[in-house]
């Protein structure tokens, strides 16, 4: 350990007790705050999980059913309430099934906490029973990770673990902890860390940037906002709706930034990117100001890059220096915190209205709800669409609920489709695209706000992947509710091979299982519904219900999700069909 | 900014940990960059480590990589330069037979011409260090060769910049 850690002076002096490393393991976290975490216990983490026992009434312990699982769940855990989410595993296997949540967490920003056990220390490198280089292998996917191979070491690594996934641009930290240091008796005493040296998590903002870019907004004829998860992550959704109402801009999200303003807000016009609304991508290349916050241009968000947002000068406000300039080139960089930034420019910007610039997003959404929505919500046809079960669950949860999404063509209709009435209401996978989060990440969405709805839609697909979190569900009486938007394919590669592919359906059509017998056998309600008379009844029960409750829809095999950008196409290409 | 590849010196100003090597290395790995070479060490500071980078790309690319590196926790500072920013060096080894030096007269006069140092000599071996840009040391390599090296090896580019780095006041701001 010879990164300098500073502390505040007061806490330098304080009592030890003499204790083990797996005690306290479990001491630190409660030092941290942390009342769940997920896991599943092996041989190298016994020595804490022993511990865990004996802390029961102070740190609730979920048992997932597979490792893969708690890292979803602590991501969904974090991702409701803004606290670290905390998923804990043994060497090898276990340590490797994480993989998948860390890196999910590492791309969208999740802070997250892994505690690894590890074969003892003389064994390393030896090949031994379950050894895995964990380090070495999560090293790209995390924020930070380390090694404790002495107890002693333990209470300093778990505090900079927290501070520095949940500071500046949060992220995931791997510890790894070998079976010895467990063992191993020491002097504890906890002292939170502050500050790192070579750490600076939020940089500092020059009142020439916010000048610069409030001059640019108040002489802008068509300003466009495009606001990503840094306005949650920073919790200034209220910062950032004052800013957009006094300066009248049109302002669209990315698949993360959803629900951070309400749906409904007049100024808030949908979802940018591949399966976006249709005018705030056309009206990305006729904007003249691009203002991104809390976003970083991802590929699926931009299209082709050489034609994105040519003629507008970009302003980026954005925490992580490394953003800037990565894929779109910027006027002005508004670098540091989303909220005291959006704080610090409101009183420079003019009051505006830009009424025609409006009307030019609402005559686009017209062209987009007769083409599509129209057709999505209210269908005519025979077979059911994904949007009227969407439609459904809005009207039964009032748009409060907590909507935990998969991967594919259900996340892009229940993102376009869902109605958003408060912050941290949208959980999905969306820099790493990974089916078989909905599920477990529910769990973590329910315990993480007990007092929402939490309402999960997966595809058949991805519920496969994790499906065993059922058990997790039961054992844990979650009231989660769990829909599966059922169309026996791999909707979205489907549709890909329909469009590009010439109806090649390699691989898509899968033969499924009788999915309400499955949630039978782990003692949950379950229906299953294929008729439309039958859907509202059927969404009614479901949300009523106060236990957790699984429901089916059958929906139409060979829907296709538009608008839709095709990769490596300009925004201005998107396409009604 | 140039998006021809070109030669860039990158200089990481870090902590000294356990893995960090790695890291960053895998941050080039990421990008499909191939390391001409790397060179860690310790710096001005103390505690400090200083790694030496020397990778051939293009200069969007670059600063895409040092935000990349900055933006790790245990980095401090990251920079790049291109080689008319810098002074640079690299180090080789030759090891050759001793009975060379006295059956190949010539070898006495490139010793001296390339103005490499003698090591050490024993009956069966002797050691060269020749230091300088890395043209010098292939150069003299090219003219031992004929000859029969032994064993050879070349360090990877030390270097230090034209202008200041200044970050020892960085650390003492953040550290106040």
């Amino acid at each position: 350990m010879q990164t300098q850690t500073i502390t505040s002076p007061s806490d330098v002096k304080k009592e030890t007790i003499r204790i083990s490393g797996s005690e306290a393991v479990v001491r630190c976290l409660i030092e941290e705050g942390v009342q769940t975490i997920y896991g599943y216990p092996g041989g190298a983490i016994m020595p804490v999980y022993d511990e865990l026992f004996k802390f029961q009434d102070q740190i609730h312990h979920v048992l997932t059913r597979h490792e893969q699982g708690a890292t979803h769940a602590a991501q969904g855990y974090a991702r409701v309430s803004g606290k670290v989410g905390v998923a804990m595993a043994t060497s090898g296997p276990g340590a490797t099934n994480l993989i998948t949540g860390i890196a999910d967490a590492q791309i969208d920003s999740t802070p997250m906490v892994c505690i690894t056990g590890q074969v003892p220390s003389h064994l390393l490198g030896s090949d031994a029973f379950q050894e895995t280089d964990i380090v070495g292998i999560s090293t790209p996917v995390t924020k930070w990770n380390c090694q404790v191979t002495k107890a002693a070491d333990i209470p300093e690594v778990i505090a900079k673990a927290f501070y520095i996934a949940k500071s500046g641009r949060p992220g995931p930290v791997l510890i790894d902890i070998t079976k010895d240091a467990q063992f191993e008796e020491f002097d504890f005493s906890y002292t939170k860390c502050e500050k790192i040296r070579s750490y600076n998590p939020v940089p500092k903002c020059d009142d020439q940037s916010l000048q610069a870019a409030a001059e640019l907004i108040n002489n802008a004829k068509k300003p466009f906002v495009v606001w990503g998860q840094g306005v949650i992550l920073g919790e200034a959704e209220k910062e950032f709706q004052a800013f957009i109402e006094k300066a009248g801009i049109p302002s669209a999200w990315t698949i993360l930034g959803a629900s951070a303003i309400p749906t409904s807000h007049p100024l808030n016009v949908g979802m940018v990117g591949m399966h976006g609304n249709y005018a705030p991508n056309v009206l990305t290349n006729e904007c003249d100001i691009l203002i991104a916050i809390g976003m970083r241009f991802d590929d699926r968000v931009t299209g082709r890059l050489n034609d994105y947002a040519k003629q507008a000068k970009v302003i980026h406000f954005e925490i992580d220096p490394a953003e800037v300039d990565k894929n779109v080139k910027t006027e002005v960089s508004v670098l540091g915190d989303a909220k005291e930034n959006l704080q610090k420019i409101l009183p420079l910007i003019n009051e505006n209205t830009h009424e025609e610039w409006h009307q030019q997003f609402k005559d686009l959404y017209t062209i987009e709800y007769d083409k599509i929505i129209s057709k999505d919500l209210h269908p005519t046809k025979d077979g059911l669409t994904m949007g009227e079960v969407l439609k459904e669950i809005n009207t039964n949860t009032d748009g409060k609920a907590v909507v935990v999404t998969d991967v594919g063509q259900h996340q892009m209709i229940a993102c376009r489709y869902a109605d958003f009435k408060e912050s941290k209401s949208n959980i999905t996978s969306g820099g790493l695209g990974t089916m078989g989060f909905c599920l477990p990440a529910a769990i973590g969405a329910k315990m993480g706000a007990p007092e929402r709805e939490v309402v999960a839609i997966c595809g058949d697909g991805g519920y496969q992947m994790t499906i065993q979190e059922l058990g997790t569900i039961f054992q844990q009486k979650l009231a989660v509710k769990i829909v599966v938007l059922n169309n026996d394919f791999l909707g979205m590669v489907r549709q890909w091979q329909q469009l590009f592919f010439d109806k090649r359906y390699a691989s898509t059509e899968m033969i499924n299982p009788d999915f309400v017998a499955i949630a039978k056998g782990y003692y949950l309600n379950a229906r299953r519904v294929e008729k439309r008379e039958d859907l509202a009844e059927a969404v009614q029960e479901m949300i009523a219900s106060k236990e957790p409750y699984f429901l089916e829809v059958r929906v139409e095999k060979e829907d296709n999700v538009f608008p839709m950008i095709p990769s490596g196409a300009s925004v201005s290409e998107i396409r009604l069909d | 900014m140039s998006t021809e590849k070109q030669l860039f010196t990158v200089s990481v100003y870090t902590e000294n940990n356990i893995g960090l090597l790695n890291r960053i290395s895998a941050i080039f790995q990421r990008s499909h960059i191939n390391i001409e070479s790397l060179n860690t060490s310790p710096s001005e500071i103390k505690g400090v480590s200083r790694f030496t980078i020397v990778v051939y790309v293009s200069e969007v690319n670059m600063k895409k990589i040092i935000g990349q590196i900055e933006k790790q926790v245990e980095v401090i500072k990251a920079f790049y330069h291109n080689d008319e920013d810098t002074i640079y060096q690299v180090s080789g080894l030759f090891k050759i037979k001793s009975d060379l030096l006295f059956e190949e007269r010539q070898i006495q006069n490139i010793i001296k011409e390339s103005g490499a140092r003698i090591v050490t000599v024993n009956k069966e071996f002797f050691v060269l260090e020749k230091s300088g840009r890395k043209e010098e040391v292939e150069l003299l390599y090219r003219e031992l060769s004929v000859f029969g090296i032994m064993q050879f090896t070349r360090s990877g580019r030390i270097a230090v910049t034209k202008d200041e780095m200044k970050i020892s006041t960085m650390l003492a701001a953040f550290t106040n």
